[in-house]
């Protein structure tokens, strides 16, 4: 009896999750959706706690209150600039719960497993323990307490591919001989390696890519456990991360010209491009001023902002809209282009400016606005490079050539706003800089946008 | 393989397909919030955990249990708070017809 109302709590909560990331598709009932969700996630702790095999809720108790304090402080203390590290530790999180509870089975089952269930708990530990170091790497770099740009050594390839061959030895050694701690523990021991040595080789740009993947590892990992414990809503809500992980991955690889190979297997890192040289030869650079960008943007009918990840940096989102509002102010249109690998993770630019209330409409994905450029009087575009690099349409030889680009140098007149003349994450020259139609107004984004605030203030 | 097996692949296939087919329609507008919300979800090992840590069996298993249920705890409470703050923020633009005419 009680069996059943647990299975019936499972059942329901599995299909709130599904209905919660179905009112994820528009942001009009995408919270209604999300309390759905978390309406479905109390069904099944509910059901779960009539389990027969407890006895006791003291631990439980204080696990959940010790998490909830955690996690609540974590939620609402944490700046929206640093979404990126948190959703990479909370993927570390939700891997070490299933990997201890992997762990645990073993410890407590060892020997009178089937060969079936080992072999789920083999992929539930190598996920999950891959997933816990990887996460923590990735967290490390976006933190900055690990040097976040891509670590080489010699034989980085050679060693990936026979740890990687080990550890699926081991994995096929632990299904034939199940009681074998050693092999088991080993394999364990070798999946945290690797977690480590795959983030390490990723420069701060692939960071997309790596968080979408270690969001899907997540995923299955728990799948993987209600694998081995028969559990149904483990499973459905595995596969639910785990298909998001990978389709984001998907789209992110894809956005950045990598092959869907690449992202399988997490290789990526290995080109660094050539560190082409810069302002070389006859080519120059106009410098614009903030007066005269003023005027310019004061009489524009339509103007198209490109954020980048130089954006998030300088936290410059507050002074963007308020440009946008200057700009709207006076009678021009504004909207916002954002590429789909602008920043450290998906959607990161969307986040932030919808947190300094720029209204989510304005904000256009690549698609969707890429026709309009041409229509647009001016293109601002606000610490991007790569993101607009026009080479990556013609030039063949360039080693980003094919990745899908914001035709910014289509508008009629453009803008970058740029530290630097510095190279973007590809370490190659932009051309987008030496074109006549291109103003270049140098700083570190927040006070240059400050600036530009208050000469467009003046124009009345 | 077992029956039990099948239907749990069965099953896992299915929700895979169903996890594909709901996400690919998530505009890349809210990204960040669906990787925070399957974040969220995939706190679901928490069903694991709390089973490990109340059972009783011996030491080494409850304090695995207490960790897991603790971590697993962080994502669940932690993942759906900051995904409500940051859905919260979107806002649709409410002034719209207030465009004011070119000085």
């Amino acid at each position: 009896m009680r069996e059943t109302l647990t299975q019936a709590l499972y059942l329901a909560a599995s299909v709130l999750f599904i209905l919660g990331l179905r009112g994820l598709t528009s942001p009009a009932h995408a919270r209604r959706g999300m309390f759905l969700a978390e309406i479905g996630m109390v069904l099944a702790i509910a059901g779960t706690l009539l389990h027969h095999e407890i006895i006791s809720y003291t631990w439980i108790i204080i696990g959940m209150i010790a998490g909830s304090a955690i996690g609540a402080a974590m939620a609402i203390l944490m700046p929206m600039t640093a979404v990126p590290q948190r959703t990479a530790i909370s993927h570390a999180f939700g891997a070490l719960a299933a990997t201890l509870v992997g762990v645990a089975e073993y410890h407590l089952h060892a020997g009178e497993l089937s060969r079936g269930t080992m072999a789920a708990l083999g992929f539930e530990v190598m996920f999950g323990s891959l997933t816990i170091t990887g996460s923590f790497m990735a967290f490390g770099k976006l933190q900055e307490l690990v040097k976040s740009a891509p670590v080489t050594y010699p034989f980085q390839n050679f060693i990936n591919i026979t740890l990687f061959l080990v550890t699926t030895g081991l994995f096929v050694w632990m299904i034939v001989d199940p009681s074998n701690g050693t092999v088991f523990y080993t394999m364990v021991a070798l999946g945290l390696l690797i977690g480590v040595l795959i983030v390490l080789p990723i420069g701060g740009a692939d960071m997309p890519v790596v968080i979408s993947l270690l969001n899907s590892y997540a995923g299955l990992a728990s799948s993987a456990t209600g694998f081995v414990l028969g559990n149904n809503v483990l499973i459905i809500a595995g596969a639910l991360d785990g298909a998001s992980g990978f389709i984001l991955s998907v789209i992110m690889s894809r956005a950045m010209n990598r092959s869907f190979r690449n992202v399988i297997f997490g290789a990526f890192g290995g080109e660094t491009g050539p560190a082409a040289a810069i302002g070389a030869g006859d080519k120059t650079v106009r410098a614009t001023s903030a007066e005269d960008l003023a005027v310019l943007l004061g009489y524009a009918h339509s103007v198209i902002i490109v954020p980048g990840y130089g954006m998030a940096v300088a936290q410059a989102q507050h002074e963007v809209r308020e440009v946008m509002e200057l700009i709207e102010k006076r009678g021009g249109e504004v909207k916002f282009a954002i590429h789909p690998v602008a920043g450290r993770m998906p959607g990161h630019m969307n986040v932030l400016l919808a947190e300094a209330n720029v209204p989510y409409d304005k904000l256009k994905d690549m698609d969707e606005v890429n026709g309009e450029f041409e229509r647009t009087d001016v293109a601002i575009v606000i610490g991007a490079n790569d993101v607009v690099n026009p080479a990556a349409r013609t030039d063949k030889g360039s080693p980003i050539y094919g990745m899908p680009i914001l035709n910014v140098d289509q508008a009629k007149n453009v803008v970058v706003m740029k530290r630097s003349m510095a190279t973007g994450f590809a370490g190659i020259d932009n051309a987008l800089f030496y074109n006549p139609k291109t103003q270049m107004y140098f700083g570190d984004a927040k006070k240059p946008l400050a600036n530009l605030v208050k000469e467009l203030r003046q124009l009345e | 393989m077992t029956l039990t097996a099948l239907l749990q692949v069965y099953v896992f296939i299915l929700a895979g397909f169903v996890g594909f087919f709901t996400i690919t329609r998530v505009p890349p507008l809210l990204h960040t919030p669906l990787m925070s919300a399957t974040n969220a979800i995939s706190g679901i090992s928490l069903v694991g955990s709390l089973v490990l840590a109340g059972s009783g069996h011996d030491s080494t298993s409850t304090i695995l249990g207490v960790i897991a249920v603790t971590s697993a705890t962080i994502n669940v409470v932690g993942g759906f708070m900051i995904t409500d703050r940051m859905l919260k923020m979107f806002k649709k633009d409410d002034k719209k017809p207030a465009a004011a005419p070119k000085p």
